[in-house]
Order: structure tokens, then sequence, then C-alpha cells
């Protein structure tokens, strides 16, 4: 098909970017523009310039006026990622009455001058993409984006304090929240907690009254002890399925007085909440201001369950609300938005064995001692070693345990440091006993966070820089006997020490959660390598994910403190208010059609789609789209033997002769092979 | 250097999906990761959207290789579609060894959008691999009684 042939019907404009230098740099931007004005005049280009920044208002205000004055019925903007301004220049369009959808972004940034060096190559390749673009936008065709509505509802999933603050910002707004959660009570691993860092605050005494909150509030359905075990739809329409365990007790009746837990027979040991270290009845909340206060029977401890009698729980009830015949319900809710606050799980510190954790009766892991130090934990508050009532008189604390270590996770759990300074000071208080850090790095980056450091130094902490190498029982001198010693490289003072010690603390990381990569697939959206949610932009956009309508918050997203999971989850809540006050969303009209008259009735495409989209009449013999189901992904348009599926914003027309495009500067630039 | 001595510039169109793939080249470009100039992408919503038609017209149209990504199994952003990417891959394959196309000028690789750096790592070797094996010469394979029909019907 040559080019004199073909007489071009569009009237194309072509704008090249230079980003500053970020594209000029590297890509001989001028060239480039005066290049595809002569050499794609025959695709119908009739103008081509660049400016500095075209996403400027005054690039956009070239665009428009253009538009306007030379009746350009295409436009082509070579510049960056049309996931970082396809909207932008689809607007400026709109804003010049041109169709926003008749706008192509070719990236000439992301996908040329940021990674690639040689400036001839590189100007050639950002000629081949422009020429895609333009022979690509020729097929484009005027669109509308969907409307569709978004249901004012949403779902929080996880009862932490980040799914906590997302529920309660959304709810005060005066919209409806669904909060779910998978353990008995909300309140997540800050429940857990002793103190905050660095101010100090009782855990418990700054969260219970913002649970309190959630339970009563009118605008928040509360959830617990159950499970979203699928979601369909799409933004502003999802529908969830929530798997509600059977908690055994009625909760209209029960008044949460406790007296079931108190005559419970059955002690189990609490691996959830007091992380291993005390126990709970096989009746039980977690802990004394669960919310809601009703307790859940766990049939996989309660003796009735196990052996068919008991029931001492239900013959001590005073108000009769025990009822062993419940079943788990499965409920569906409809919603417009989702935020995923799900949170995360301690690292396994037996994964070091170096460290003798599992092995090594004193070794502790933070989450063991949080409860330790808690008033409210198993020893009432009362750091004591293992054996209930000896108090420690040197503690060490070891950072980084399963952070920073090419062995276990790369990656800095962030909170370590800070936490391992509160647990200083707190045997510190408490015991008076002499404490060692062993730190790689110490990394304070927040408000107040160095100004603690200094203050533990001044208390008399001991910092040893140092990656300790062991923890173990092996004395070597009569000094070591009974106790732990910790082998450690003094990095600062360049000798090897062994410290002995009666307790030593492992500061063990932040992990996603065991099943993060079966929930990311339950919501449609994806995980990193480490099994952290991704949100959309790392920088901009840290609290959306590439699938509309979810959100994500707090430590799921990457490790992190609780006041930067308070404001991502109120960060998310604010993203989820502005799409509800809407009431509608507009989303790409990427959808498929069949066209009747060609479809053969094979139905091979039935089969293919992952929504139940397609239908098939059978009076007529075809099959239809249903759009308000079509997702746009263009698999049936790929496998239709007919032919007779399109999709818009990716034909075949658009798709073919862009790669008719892409490879025209090749077939021009190449010798002409030699004749045999 | 002169013109006989220049080494073989293989030119490679890459299908890439807007929900991986693509972002994974965005997030290379993010990072200033460098890679080999010779890949030219396009932007597909769903790998399960290639229609093998592209990648014979792509070579049917002078490239010298084609590349396939998708998102990783299991990852896929419409459920499952990453699968049927997967088969028609599987299929092209057969169906371009007898037209005289080496199939290791199809490469398929998934690649998450946090995954730059595989992206990047991936096209360079892909280009080593299509330098060594030159220009595409099927028309001299399997001559051009049977080649040319068929790009005829690719080109229709």
């Amino acid at each position: 098909m040559s080019a004199e042939e073909k007489k071009p019907k569009e009237r194309i404009g072509v704008y090249v970017c230079h980003c500053g230098s970020n594209i000029a740099g590297v890509v001989n931007v001028a060239e480039v523009s005066k290049w595809a004005g002569e050499q794609l005049a025959s695709e119908g280009v009739v103008v081509s310039r660049d400016y500095k920044f075209m996403c400027s208002s005054l690039g956009q205000e070239l665009i428009q006026k253009d538009i306007k004055e030379m009746g350009l019925t295409r436009v082509v903007v070579a510049a960056c990622s049309p996931h970082l301004h396809e909207a932008t220049f689809r607007n400026a369009c709109k804003g010049a009455g041109l169709n926003p959808y008749l706008c192509e972004l070719v990236s000439i940034r992301e996908q040329v001058s940021w990674v690639h060096t040689d400036k001839v190559a590189a100007t050639e390749k950002a000629k081949a993409i422009i020429s895609g673009g333009v022979a690509r936008v020729a097929h484009h065709e005027p669109l509308e984006p969907l409307r569709v509505p978004i249901h004012p509802a949403t779902l929080v999933v996880g009862g932490g304090i980040a799914g906590i603050q997302a529920a309660l910002e959304i709810a005060d707004a005066g919209f409806p929240v669904y909060l779910v959660e998978r353990e008995p009570s909300i309140g997540g691993h800050m429940a857990q907690f002793d103190k905050t860092f660095p101010t100090l605050d009782c855990s418990a005494c700054i969260l219970t009254p913002k649970m309190v909150q959630v339970g009563n509030h009118p605008n928040i359905t509360l959830l617990t002890w159950s499970e979203v075990t699928k979601v369909d739809g799409y933004v502003g329409n999802f529908v969830a399925t929530i798997n509600k365990r059977a908690r055994y007790v009625n909760t209209k009746d029960c008044t949460g007085c406790g007296i079931c837990q108190e005559k419970c027979p059955k002690k189990v040991i609490d691996d959830v909440f007091e992380a291993g270290i005390g126990y709970r009845k096989a009746v039980y909340t977690p802990f004394p201001q669960a919310v809601p206060k009703y307790p859940v029977i766990d049939r996989e401890n309660c003796t009735y369950f196990l052996k068919g009698t008991c029931k001492a729980c239900e013959k001590f009830c005073p108000t009769g609300a025990i009822n062993f015949n419940q079943q788990d319900e499965t409920i569906s809710v409809e919603v417009g938005n989702i935020i995923l606050a799900t949170g995360w799980q301690l690292f396994d510190a037996r994964r070091v064995p170096n460290y003798g954790y599992g092995r090594l009766a004193n070794v502790f892991t933070s989450m063991e001692f949080e409860r330790l130090s808690n008033a409210a934990g198993p020893t009432g508050g009362n750091i004591v070693l293992r054996d209930g009532h000896t108090i420690p008189k040197a503690v060490g604390i070891v950072h980084c345990v399963g952070s920073r270590d090419k062995n276990y996770n790369n990656y800095c759990s962030s909170i370590c440091c800070m936490q391992s300074l509160k647990f200083a000071h707190l045997v510190h208080e408490k015991t008076g006993a002499t404490v060692y850090n062993f730190y790689i790095d110490i990394r304070t980056p927040a408000k107040g966070y160095d100004e603690f450091y200094q203050r533990l130094i001044e208390e008399g902490t001991l910092f040893v820089r140092g990656k300790v190498a062991e923890v173990t029982d092996a004395a070597r001198n009569p000094g070591e006997e009974g106790k732990l010693i910790v082998q450690v490289e003094d990095t600062l003072a360049g000798k090897q020490r062994r410290i002995p010690l009666d307790m030593v603390i492992l500061s063990a990381g932040l992990e996603p959660r065991a099943d993060s990569k079966a929930v990311a697939k339950i919501f449609g959206i994806s995980c990193s390598a480490d099994g952290w949610f991704i949100e959309r932009h790392p920088k901009l956009d840290p609290v959306a994910t590439m699938t509309e309508g979810v959100y994500i918050a707090g430590v799921v997203q990457g490790p992190k403190d609780i006041p930067a999971s308070v404001a991502q989850g109120a960060a998310a809540a604010a993203r989820v208010l502005g799409k509800i006050q809407q009431k509608e969303i507009a989303l790409e009209p990427v959808r498929a059609t069949i066209n009747e008259a060609r479809c053969s009735g094979c139905r091979i495409c039935n089969n293919l789609c992952p929504f139940n989209a397609i239908l098939f009449h059978e009076d007529k013999m075809v099959s239809e789209v249903n759009p308000a189901l079509c997702q746009g992904c263009g698999t049936c348009i790929a496998a239709c033997p007919a032919g007779a599926i399109t999709g818009t914003g990716f034909s075949n027309e658009q798709i073919l002769s862009q790669i008719e495009g892409l490879l025209m500067v090749n077939l021009k630039s190449l010798p002409l092979p030699v004749e045999q | 250097m002169t013109e006989e001595t220049k080494p073989f510039e293989p030119v490679i169109i890459g299908f890439t999906c807007n929900w991986c793939s693509y972002r994974a080249a965005d997030m290379a470009g993010i990072s200033r990761m460098k890679y080999a100039p010779n890949v030219r992408l396009i932007r597909l919503m769903c790998s399960g959207r290639l229609d093998p038609t592209f990648v014979f017209k792509a070579f049917a149209s002078g490239a010298d290789a084609v590349l396939i990504s998708g998102c990783h199994p299991g990852d896929c952003h419409y459920a499952v579609q990453n699968y049927k990417a997967l088969r028609r891959f599987l299929l092209m394959k057969r169906v371009l060894a007898p037209m005289g196309v080496e199939v290791g000028r199809l490469k398929l690789v998934w690649a998450s959008a946090a995954e730059g750096a595989i992206f990047a790592k991936e096209v360079n070797q892909f280009v080593e691999e299509v330098r060594k094996l030159g220009p595409l010469n099927w028309n001299k394979e399997v001559g051009g009684a049977v080649a040319e029909p068929i790009k005829e019907e690719v080109a229709a």
C-alpha cells in the first residue's frame, strides 16, 4: 500500500514535547518535528510543532489554536506516558471542540529519552513511535465516556487503625460504611501495643475511643468475625460477598457481661492477641475493651464442638444468648467503593535460627514484649523472664530482624528503630535493667522521633552498632554461665564483643499477610514482589490502585507507623468521598460490541469472558455483549473467527495501522536489499 | 565504522498490557534504567487482546521479532485472560515455524507494573537473541510462493 495511492481523510497535528531537557536532552525534537511534518504529510499530518512543555497552559493553547484555525481533526502528542498526561491533552482537545478521544498521546519520554543513551537511535525510535501514533489516530472514533452511578456505600476491609480511621471519616460525612474484620473485635495490632512512640501515649487509651465510635456509629455496619470471599462488579457498583462466621452468641440478647468467659473450662493459648504468651477461653473476646462487646465461640477448641458435651456457657448465661445452632451466613452488600486496610503480620523470628527464638526461652519477639509490658497483658505489665517472675538485669534489643537482610526481606520495616527505642525506655523505666540496642543504622525521621532517640541516649541506654551474629546460651567463661550471650561485631569500636544478657528482644520486621496475594486477587489489584499492595503512583497517588474504585490504606501498602496509617486511612476516605459526591463516574469507553450480521453464533467468545458479559440469543443464534458488564479486555475480539467483534479504542484497524506506522520508518531507512 | 561492519539492529514490535507490562516500561523509564532502543511498544488493554493477526502483521510489515508481555499468571487484571495469551503464544510458535520464522523471534515475558528492571533486562536479552538470528528472512527460507499470499492475506 503506497502512500501516494491513498488520500488522507484526516487533518492531523503532531506536537512534540521537549519536557525541558527530559526529552530534548536525548531526542533531537526539532528534527523529529520537522521530519513528521514532511514525511508524514502523506499520512495526513498538516502541522507539526515542538514546544518546551506541551502540558503547560501555553503548550495546550498552541494545540487548541491549531485545532480551531487549521481545522485539525486528529491530534498526536509525543510526550510522556499516557498514564500521566493523557487526560490533560484530551481535555485540551475537548476545550477546542474536538472529541477528546481523537487525541493520541505517544510516549517518547518513558519509552525513549529516559531509557536510551544513543541519541541517534533514540531520535529514530521517536520518529517511529510518532509514525505509529499518526497511523493509529487516523482510525480513532469520537467516543463518549460511559457514565455510571456511584453507590453511596463503601466497603472497608480490615478493622485496624487505618480501616477505623477510613470508616469514621466516611461515616461522619454521612455515608454508609460496611467495616469487615476477620477477628472477633476491631482494633488490629494497635490494640495489642503497650505504648506508642515517641509520646509514650497508652495505645489502648487513644485507640479505644475510636473503636467505640465505630461501634456506635449509625452509618457503620460492623461485620466482625467475617471475611470478604468474592467481589463482583466495577467501580460504583461492586457486589461483595461476605462470609459471616457463626458466633454462637445471639448479639441481640448478649450484654457482654463476660460470665461465659469466666465459666468456660477450656483454656486456649492465644496466638493472635496475646502473641502466644497468654491464654484465652474457647468463648472469648480478645480483650476487655473489644468492639463489639459480644464474644465468639471458637469451634475448633470448644469442648462442646469437640466432644458433644459441656455447654457451660449456655447454662450460666443470664440472658440465654448462647446458641449452638447458629450457622455461618453468607451475605452480599452493594458498595460503590472499597478501601483495603488489611494490615500486616510479624516476621517469623524462627526463620533466623542463629537468634535462637523458639529454642532459647528468654529470646522474645517484639510483639511478645508488647504484651509483656502491657498492663492488660498476661503478666499485668511486669517485664519478667519466661519463668514468669525473674526480673531481668540486662536486656538486649536486636534491630532489623528479618528486615534489611537479603536472606529475608530487603526492605526497611520503618518502625523497628523507634519501637526498639520505646522498648529500651520501658525496660529501663520498669526494671532498671541495663539495656543494649544492637543496630545497623538508627532511623528516626519523623516529628519528635530523633528527640526521643536523644532522650534514650541521655537515659543511659547503650548502643552497639553492628549486626548481631548470634544469640547463644553456650557459655565460654563463668561470667556467661546461665546467660544469653549476644555475639556482635561492634563496628564503631572495630572489635568483636560477647555480651551476656538475661533477656533478648528481637525487633522483628513487618511482613505482608501470608494471604495477601489471594486477597489482592479477590479485589483485582496487584502486589509488589515483596507482597505489599501496589499503589497507583508511588508519590502522587499513594492510596488509589490500578483498579478504579479500590483504595488501599495503612501497612498493607508498605511498612509505616501509626500516624502514617491514620493519614492514609483518612486520605483513602477523602478519595472515596470525592467519588460519592460526584454521584456518577465517567469510565473509559473501552468496550466490545458484536456485529450481529457477522456473528455466526459459534459461541467461542461466550466462554472466554471472565465477567459473563457475553450472552447468547438462542432465537437469533447470535451473541451480544452487555456493555455494563464488559470490562474491555478485548479477549473476545481477538478470538472471534468471524471478525464480528470490535473494540472501541483498541480496534483491529487501530492496532494494525499502528504496527504499520511503527515499522514504516524501518522500511524506508533500511538500504534496499541487493537482488541476487 | 563503515556501513558493512555495523552490527545488525533488529526492529522488534512489543505488545504490552495496559495494567502491567506497559507500566513496567513506564517504571523502567521513571527509574532511568537503560535498555536497547530496538523495541517499539504497542499498548493493549490486556495481553488477551492480542489477536494472532497482529503478530503476523508485524512480521509481514518488516519486524524482525515480536515481544508479547502480560501480567504474571494469576495476576491478570481481567482475571484469567493472560492464560489465553499464553495459549495463543504457544499456538503461534507452532504456526510460525513452518512459515520459516524461527520460534526464537517470538517471545513471551511476564512483567508486573513494579518490574521495570525485569522488563529492561528481558528486552536487552531478547535484542541480543534476535541479533544472533539476523534479519527476518522468511521469503528465502520457504520461498516467495508460500510467503507472498500469506503476506497479502495478512495485509487484507
